[in-house]
């Protein structure tokens, strides 16, 4: 019986991303289906009742919720291809540990960085920096997060460089001077299929925090 | 070679508590060290989770591991032989860490505007998020024994050690955790009745008391 794999997503999201990259990468077919997040749709409320967020994964009729579950959901499912957690128990736990730093510091002090001003805006920017300059110490010299293989680490953190060129303009930093080995980390990302047909254009990132600044009286 | 095992653990806190209960499922011997978190954090904290800075850390023959339910999958996977605390069904697991992650981001979340000893607008929102969040979990644990099903697992671990902060909550924000949920103390009751949750979390009373030398001290 052939698997019903259907990804609820926005566009821009980069959490949704991170769950584009993981099917891409295990190979799997999958209908996606665009959400309007200012109008959610009943299908959305139905499979996500509880944060009303996507991403949201449907399973042959059966939903997860949450990008990293869901990633960690998709390698355990489809386990014969590209594993993307290391199977060492230690090794994992250092995934993960990574992984749930980057979602509890970076998206929160990005916002700050392209919807606030003045010394708020500062303070963003200034912890916005220290935090991808700890992710950049982890990373070292190895190629990828997870060492000599693209893996976890890897998908939780590269989806968010689509907005990098947003941060950089409303924050007018420059991530590439201050995190060069990040960047070339990045660009060895997304010489990678699954990666680069995953992200969002990042000059239509741009846009739409241009679009959504306005409608919250930044600009 | 015998494994060497030290938890640096601060008594009431409901995340050290979650890594005693789990090691104390496996039936696992550790050492427990204690941080007296708001004086000077010690020399091994910092070696060991220079990152964050916080406890719990669990020391497995020199290598650290930092975040509770981190913690708690860590020990699940390495002492795999028994009592395991996360279904092996992918889905079940996955509903598992949403229901663990839901605790970890709405529960304490709203925890924490709730204990803020000023009163005012985020007390009360916090208390209003609180019972909320708590009326939502009873939801999902509907009739069944444990949220894990039948036994006790990860979703447990992960609510449990709240248990020791509701006479906390209830003296602090005037409303009684009974009379909202009463299937999540019911279902409370049934938890402390395995020695893994009652040998693990302190005494309640301990904790109010805690919290108002704190207030007292630091003034939070």
């Amino acid at each position: 019986m052939a698997d019903e794999v259907i990804l609820l997503d926005f566009w821009a999201s980069m959490f949704g991303m991170r769950v584009r990259v993981a099917l891409a990468e295990k190979g799997v077919h999958y209908q996606y289906k665009e959400q309007d997040l200012w109008n959610k749709s009943p299908l959305l409320l139905q499979m996500n009742p509880i944060h009303k967020k996507i991403p949201v994964l449907i399973h042959n009729g059966k939903p997860i919720c949450e990008s990293l579950i869901i990633v960690q959901y998709i390698d355990e499912v489809w386990h014969d291809k590209a594993p993307l957690l290391p199977s060492d128990p230690y090794q994992r736990a250092q995934a993960r540990f990574w992984a749930d730093y980057v979602d509890k510091k970076l998206y929160d002090t990005g916002r700050k960085v392209w919807t606030t001003k003045g010394d708020e805006q500062e303070a963003g920017k200034k912890d916005f920096i220290e935090i991808l300059k700890v992710l950049e110490r982890e990373l070292g010299d190895k190629p990828y997060f997870g060492g000599q293989s693209f893996g976890f680490v890897d998908i939780s953190l590269v989806t968010f460089s689509c907005w990098f060129h947003a941060y950089e303009t409303f924050g007018n930093l420059s991530i590439k001077k201050e995190c060069p080995k990040l960047m070339a980390w990045v660009k060895r990302c997304k010489e990678k299929e699954s990666v680069s047909k995953s992200l969002a254009d990042e000059k239509k990132v741009l846009e739409l925090l241009h679009t959504m600044r306005k409608n919250l009286g930044i600009e | 070679m015998e494994d060497e095992l030290v938890l640096l653990d601060f008594w009431p806190s409901p995340f050290g508590m979650r890594v005693r209960i789990a090691l104390a499922e496996k039936g696992i011997k550790y050492e427990a060290t204690e941080e007296e978190l708001f004086e000077q954090k010690s020399p091994l904290l910092l070696q060991m989770n220079p990152v964050q800075k916080k406890i719990p850390v669990l020391i497995h023959n020199g290598k650290p591991v930092c975040e509770s339910l981190n913690i708690v999958q860590y020990i699940d996977q390495v002492w795999n032989h028994e009592s395991p605390l996360l279904p092996s069904d992918p889905y079940q697991r996955s509903q598992a860490r949403f229901w663990a992650d839901y605790v970890d981001n709405k529960l304490f979340m709203a925890l924490r505007k709730t204990m803020r000893w000023k009163d005012g607008e985020e007390q009360e929102a916090g208390k209003k998020e609180l019972i909320e969040s708590l009326k939502v979990l009873e939801g999902e644990l509907g009739d069944k024994l444990y949220f894990n099903g039948e036994s006790f697992g990860f979703v447990d671990l992960a609510l449990v050690p709240l248990a020791s902060w509701f006479y906390s909550l209830e003296t602090r924000s005037g409303f009684s955790i009974e009379g909202e949920c009463p299937k999540i103390i019911s279902w409370t009751k049934r938890c402390l009745e395995k020695e893994s949750v009652a040998k693990s979390l302190p005494d309640p009373r301990k904790v109010y008391d805690y919290l108002l030398e704190r207030k007292k001290k630091y003034g939070f």
